[in-house]
């Protein structure tokens, strides 16, 4: 196992690349989900607004 | 194909379905290939184990290149049919573009560093990347700066049909000029010229950045319709205590 880790002397190397990636990406993978989720949201309380609203006589 | 998808029901409908599936064809395409370029597939002969770095490293440049060509297709498209949510599109593919450029650039480097003895040269493969990702960070910087939508969407249509030209340069820098990078192995027109075992998994993971890419593009723009629909149904709210304000005193004087 530390074999692998140790990715024959270039673990900085290997690791550092992989984890970048990961990171980057999964970062922007996260800000957009939230980003979606944040509309719906609101998207949702508009409804609600809407609904009370028309609700009133 | 293009006009069908301009019509944002029919773009948030196609979106509901492929979202899912691109995060399938990522989920499935990393599950093969994160083994396989991790541990699996051999080391170089030369290289060593710094050959993994091969697998985030091209799949980032091809997306670099591909993501700049969906965007000026994109602005193409805004420009010449003036489709609603080609800007959209346009915009959605500027961040996940950038963000391939600079680990391309980075990963690059850092395998660079044990390959050639150094992290940087200014030979054309490096240069004209460099160019792609200052170009897509103009292109994102358009779009946030300006305050009238329309002339920043305007101006981020010319810097991505402009932008563009340096596209093929990244791709054929490397046979044009006398280049410290490798030539091509791969997109060649003789075919690959590296082994299968580092093939496949090459493969796998330029699948999981496309699927990755879509799903980028996608939740973006659907995010962007339901922006512009909050907007205009607040709009709507807000107009609306003012309007039956207005019957009221109308109903009054009469």
């Amino acid at each position: 196992m530390a074999e692998f880790f140790a990715m024959g002397g270039y673990a900085f190397h290997v690791w550092t690349c992989w984890g970048a990636s990961t990171v980057l990406l999964g970062g922007l993978a996260i800000a957009r989900h939230r980003r979606l989720r944040r509309m719906a949201e609101l998207a949702g309380k508009l409804d609600g607004q809407g609904s009370t609203r028309n609700s009133v006589p | 194909m293009l006009s069908y998808f301009s019509n944002p029901a029919r773009f948030e409908a196609f979106a509901r379905w492929a979202s899912p599936v691109a995060l399938i064809v990522l989920v499935g395409s990393l599950l093969v290939a994160v083994p396989m370029g991790l541990y699996f597939s051999p080391e170089d002969y030369q290289q060593g184990h710094t050959v993994r770095i091969m697998y985030v490293h091209v799949p980032a440049a091809i997306m670099a290149e591909l993501a700049f060509g969906f965007m000026a297709l994109m602005s193409l498209t805004a420009f010449v049919w003036r489709h609603s949510l080609a800007d959209a599109c346009a915009r959605a593919a500027a961040g996940p573009g950038a963000i391939f450029a600079a680990l391309t650039l980075l990963t690059g480097s850092i395998w660079g560093r044990p390959t050639w003895g150094t992290w940087w040269v200014w030979d054309a493969r490096l240069t004209s990347m460099l160019i792609l990702f200052l170009t897509y960070i103009g292109y994102i910087a358009v779009w946030q700066m300006g305050t009238d939508e329309t002339k920043s969407a305007r101006l981020a249509r010319i810097v991505g049909l402009v932008g563009f030209i340096n596209v093929p340069i990244v791709k054929f820098s490397v046979d044009w000029w006398n280049t410290l990078h490798q030539p091509a192995s791969i997109l060649r027109a003789d075919g690959p010229t590296i082994h299968s075992s580092m093939l496949w998994p090459l493969g796998l993971m330029a699948l999981a950045y496309v699927a990755l890419f879509a799903w980028f593009v996608l939740t973006d723009v659907r995010a962007s319709i339901s922006e512009k629909q909050i907007a205009r149904r607040s709009q709507r709210t807000a107009s609306r205590p003012v309007a039956s304000g207005q019957m009221a005193t109308g109903e009054q004087n009469g």
